[in-house]
């Protein structure tokens, strides 16, 4: 007797393996997730009456394929000559079931699934979705809603993608090394970007705040296959700590409660303990990389029992590496706010002003000036600050909380002028 | 007589728990931890992090490898807890045990969550009263 729940955490957690190899077999996305589709729903009919197999995976794949095979010499009895040459060439990969998947196949070609989907001709808007939908199995309603889009849009959205993909021409063979590492780069950004999407929903948002334990779940598996990575660690353990932090983040009326504030008791420990161990993993590489950068700061503020106890001097150390390592004027603010806790509010402004121009559109950019000139005293150039920092923002919580700052300057300046 | 109860599941499933999820199961657990806790007989129990967290020190090569161990012909003989620094202190002691009893490997796990249990001398205890039970029936 095998539960129900187990059958669809099963089927879940399998998907990526599984339709990435069928697509091996396929070299068509459409028919390798159609063929993982019947593999699901034999599973669902077999399983529940013989019991689960050994290698859920490998049964998957073997129903599946073959379930599709079926389907094809049947249709194909129907039509006038039957596609030997496809036929054979399919019956040649065939691999009987007593033969182990081993880990680097399973690797390359769930990498290249995921690859296909973050496709450098595709804009993040399509990436994403086509990660979820093809990786993860997040039907395109689930999808939709995520994004606040109409089902049919998002549909046509995620065909679009498909089909440029198609036209992509992504190599079937065992990549090499560099073409490897360059594959796992651009699969770790886009696992990143699904982060983000979740990360930043509001409170409410539940559709899209489960996009966090997606791309945190991906990170896993990410991991499984490239054990050996500190990337990857570094990814998965600032998704982690990042993540850990989210039941502190909002309040009960859905506002945004920024870190300093938050309930620390709130944050979850067993995410925060399993970012700190794949940090300390990650470390013995001596290899310093964007990601890993980041999970260690993220890392100074949860090892920090209060904000008070915040390690400003090693944020800012860690900050000023990774601004070595990726220069970038978000960085810079970044390490600007770090500055300011140990140097005070001046320091970190003159860091920040000569960014202005590029980062004239920037919500952060403009919120933690204007919070900056609010420590010096200036007024009225923190409320200018606030104000394009309102009209930046990107969320209705971010606007929510540069609202307290300005609605808090109105009242200050209503009192002084009754005074 | 002690046993140490080894708990396999399929992990991607685990980690793949909500937080409610995850605690509906642990509260199901501590009722049971609480019966034989009480009883004298749970000793410390203790919940792993993720094979992620994870890392090997291969014995006869002197090879530190990132990942759980993962061959199949060695099984599970023994294990230890310690209360160490970080991982870089963890692989001195495993390289301690591994000069003292070369061969297989050791596999480093963080521990997440450490109940100390009963004390271990009632188990004796319980043992004897369980073997005197047995004589007597």
């Amino acid at each position: 007797m095998i539960d129900h729940a187990w059958t669809e955490a099963t089927l879940t957690a399998s998907r990526p393996q599984a339709v990435a190899a069928l697509l091996r077999y396929f070299r068509n996305l459409d028919d390798a997730e159609e063929a993982y589709q019947e593999a699901c729903l034999r599973a669902l009919r077999t399983w529940t009456s013989k019991g689960p197999p050994r290698d859920p995976i490998a049964w998957l794949i073997m129903v599946g394929r073959n379930a599709a095979l079926d389907q094809k010499r049947k249709t194909q009895r129907l039509t006038e000559l039957p596609d030997e040459a496809l036929l054979s060439d399919l019956e040649d990969v065939e691999t009987p079931m007593a033969e182990r998947l081993d880990n680097s196949q399973y690797r390359d070609d769930v990498l290249r699934l995921m690859f296909i989907c973050c496709h450098p001709d595709l804009p993040a808007t399509q990436q994403i979705p086509l990660a979820l939908r093809v990786v993860s199995g997040l039907s395109v309603k689930q999808i939709a809603r995520a994004f606040l889009l109409g089902e049919a849009a998002m549909e046509q959205r995620i065909t679009r993608a498909k089909a440029k993909v198609a036209n992509a021409g992504v190599p079937f063979d065992t990549p090499g090394p560099v073409e490897r590492a360059e594959r796992l780069a651009a699969v770790m950004q886009m696992v990143y970007l699904v982060f983000n999407e979740g990360y930043s929903a509001g409170p409410k948002d539940d559709a899209r705040a489960d996009l966090a334990e997606e791309a945190i779940r991906l990170g896993r598996l990410l991991l499984r296959m490239f054990q050996a990575e500190p990337d990857v660690m570094g990814l998965l353990a600032l998704m982690l700590l990042q993540h850990a932090r989210q039941p502190a983040r909002f309040d009960a009326n859905g506002d945004a409660v920024l870190m300093e504030d938050q309930d620390r008791s709130l944050w979850r420990p067993n995410l925060i303990q399993e970012g700190l161990a794949l940090i300390d993993k990650a470390m013995r590489h001596n290899r310093a990389s964007p990601y890993l950068l980041q999970a260690a700061i993220a890392a100074l503020h949860a090892r920090a029992p209060r904000f008070a106890d915040t390690d400003w001097p090693g944020i800012d150390a860690l900050y000023a590496t990774l601004e070595r390592l990726q220069p970038s004027p978000v960085i810079t603010l970044n390490r600007a706010v770090a500055v300011s806790k140990t140097k005070g509010p001046q320091a970190a402004l003159d860091m920040i002003d000569p960014l202005g121009e590029r980062l004239s559109g920037y919500f952060h950019h403009h919120g933690a000036r204007g919070g900056l000139l609010l420590q010096l005293d200036r007024k009225r150039e923190a409320r200018e600050a606030f104000d394009r920092a309102i009209a930046l923002a990107n969320t209705a919580a971010e606007a929510a909380h540069i609202r307290m700052h300005i609605d808090r300057l109105i009242a200050e300046s209503g009192e002084a002028a009754r005074a | 007589m002690m046993y140490a109860v080894l708990c396999y599941n399929n992990e991607e499933m685990v980690c793949g728990w909500t937080k409610d999820q995850d605690e509906a199961v642990m509260a199901q657990l501590s009722k049971v931890h609480e019966r034989w806790e009480k009883a004298g007989k749970l000793k410390p129990s203790i919940r792993l992090l993720p094979t992620s967290a994870a890392t090997t020190l291969h014995k006869q090569k002197d090879m530190v490898l990132d990942g759980p161990f993962a061959e199949t012909k060695e099984t599970l003989l023994g294990f230890y807890i310690i209360d160490v620094s970080g991982l870089d202190e963890a692989v001195v002691f495993a390289r301690e045990l591994a000069a003292a009893n070369p061969g297989g490997a050791y596999e480093l796990r963080p521990i997440h969550l450490y109940l100390p249990g009963a004390p271990i001398e009632s188990a004796y205890e319980a043992d004897r009263q369980y073997a005197g039970e047995k004589v007597s029936a």
